[in-house]
């Protein structure tokens, strides 16, 4: 607590917004965020594994407690990839919802822990000089995640249409494209000249379709959380300015973990649901 | 915030839960829900026939139980006839048969009668010869006009 006590406001913020990075090799982009992937892991396991270990005794007959709330989980995601994707859905894309929503819940779900607890009693008496908790406030988890979602976006559309149809959708989709035609008069011809022209219009649009989709996906996730995570951060600052804050500090975090509930969730299920709807829109020809 | 390599880690994690899951958790979670609709579904049906069964059979226990009224009473109109039938028949049994016996009776009292004047016969034939005799005594001889009082007698 002493050497607590002695950091600044921007010294405090910006402990507790430091990753567990240890380098893996040479160069900046080598460095391994220890405390997200440990911490994924770690919850990616005890939630998916939880999961398996009802479904794995899962009974046709009168379920169980635990297989009923599973079951709703399930049945809950099933039907969401029920009203998007009118395919084979169980093959792939609802399983892959089902752990989507399951592991970003609560790799969410972290930002309950409280920072500072967190820190003094179980990461600073293990050596953890730097750790923290909520893996998707950091960009790495969601844009990994994203950019997951962005291969199979891909895959699914070549699988679909197969590898022409695709290139051939990157160039007539959204507009149209140019077809030849016989001219009747000087404007018809104009438009034949100029009609390639719509290839680079598609073109342009669908790349920045494509790039714009893992963006907006990633950082609404990451923003929410890491957003939730500075106020929670704030809140903790002021708590240290003296009993006042402590009391205020107090009654707004508590208000602030109550309406991040609903952030929690949400944004696990809009995650979700933009996977699915991407992989969706993967299958469908335009 | 920058971008490392926990990226490339952390799109291997989100792999491997993916194909757990579409390996391991979601098919038993499937089977055991889509079994369950099924027998559901089974059931519901198998109870909307057992209903109309049900109809079908009481319907057919009402056509029956009708059937085994008429019959029923059928029957018992018959052997209310046989009934009558046998009480005439035994009537008229009766009658013959007392008409049989009175008229055995009326034989049998002729018959009586009969042998009592036979016997009265004998006994006035033998009571005249016994008075003959006495009256002619001598001249009678009851050997040679036996005969002759015995044809008397039989005229009596």
């Amino acid at each position: 607590m002493a050497t607590e006590q002695t950091l600044t406001p921007s010294e405090y913020i910006t402990h507790h917004l430091t990753f567990n990075s240890k380098p893996v090799g040479d160069g900046s982009f080598w460095m391994l965020n220890y405390d997200s992937l440990i911490m994924s892991v770690i919850l990616g396991v005890l939630v998916m594994g939880l999961i398996w270990w009802v479904a794995r005794s899962a009974t046709s007959g009168v379920p169980s407690k635990g297989q009923a709330f599973v079951e709703l989980i399930f049945g809950f995601v099933d039907e969401q990839v029920k009203n998007i994707f009118h395919g084979d859905r169980h093959s792939f894309i609802a399983p892959t919802a089902l752990t989507v929503f399951l592991w970003v819940l609560a790799m969410n779900a972290m930002d309950f822990l409280p920072v500072d607890v967190m820190h003094h009693f179980v990461y600073a008496p293990l050596g953890l000089e730097h750790w923290r908790s909520v893996p998707t406030s950091d960009i790495n988890t969601t844009f990994a995640l994203a950019l997951a979602v962005w291969f199979l976006m891909i895959f699914f559309s070549i699988k679909a249409k197969g590898l022409g149809g695709w290139v051939h959708e990157l160039f007539y989709a959204p507009f149209g494209g140019a077809k030849f035609f016989k001219p009747k008069s000087a404007l018809g011809y104009l438009g034949l000249l100029l009609s390639p022209l719509l290839f680079v219009a598609n073109f342009a649009f669908n790349m920045i379709e494509y790039i714009s989709k893992p963006l907006s996906h990633s950082l609404r996730l990451f923003g929410n959380m890491y957003a939730g995570e500075v106020i929670f951060l704030l809140l903790g600052l002021w708590a240290a300015t003296g009993l006042t804050g402590a009391f205020f500090g107090a009654i707004l975090g508590a208000g602030w973990s109550i309406f991040h509930i609903l952030i929690v969730a949400l944004q696990a299920f809009i995650f979700m649901m933009l996977t699915v709807v991407y992989l969706a829109m993967a299958h469908e020809s335009h | 915030m920058n971008i490392n390599f926990t990226l490339i880690a952390q799109a291997i994690a989100f792999a491997v839960l993916i194909w757990f899951t579409v390996k391991f958790v979601w098919p038993p979670l499937l089977k055991a829900i889509e079994t369950r609709q099924k027998e559901i579904a089974d059931g519901l049906a198998a109870a909307s026939e057992g209903r109309s069964a049900l109809e079908v059979a009481a319907k057919k226990s009402e056509v029956t139980l009708n059937e085994a009224k008429q019959k029923a009473s059928e029957i018992v109109g018959q052997a209310e006839k046989r009934a009558t039938q046998i009480v005439e028949e035994a009537k008229g049994n009766a009658k013959v048969e007392g008409e049989r016996i009175l008229t055995g009776a009326k034989a049998e009292i002729d018959q009586e009668v009969n042998r009592a004047k036979e016997g009265l016969r004998a006994q006035v034939s033998a009571l005249a010869v016994a008075g003959a005799e006495k009256i002619l005594r001598k001249e009678i001889d009851a050997k040679a006009h036996s005969e002759m009082l015995s044809k008397l007698a039989a005229e009596l």
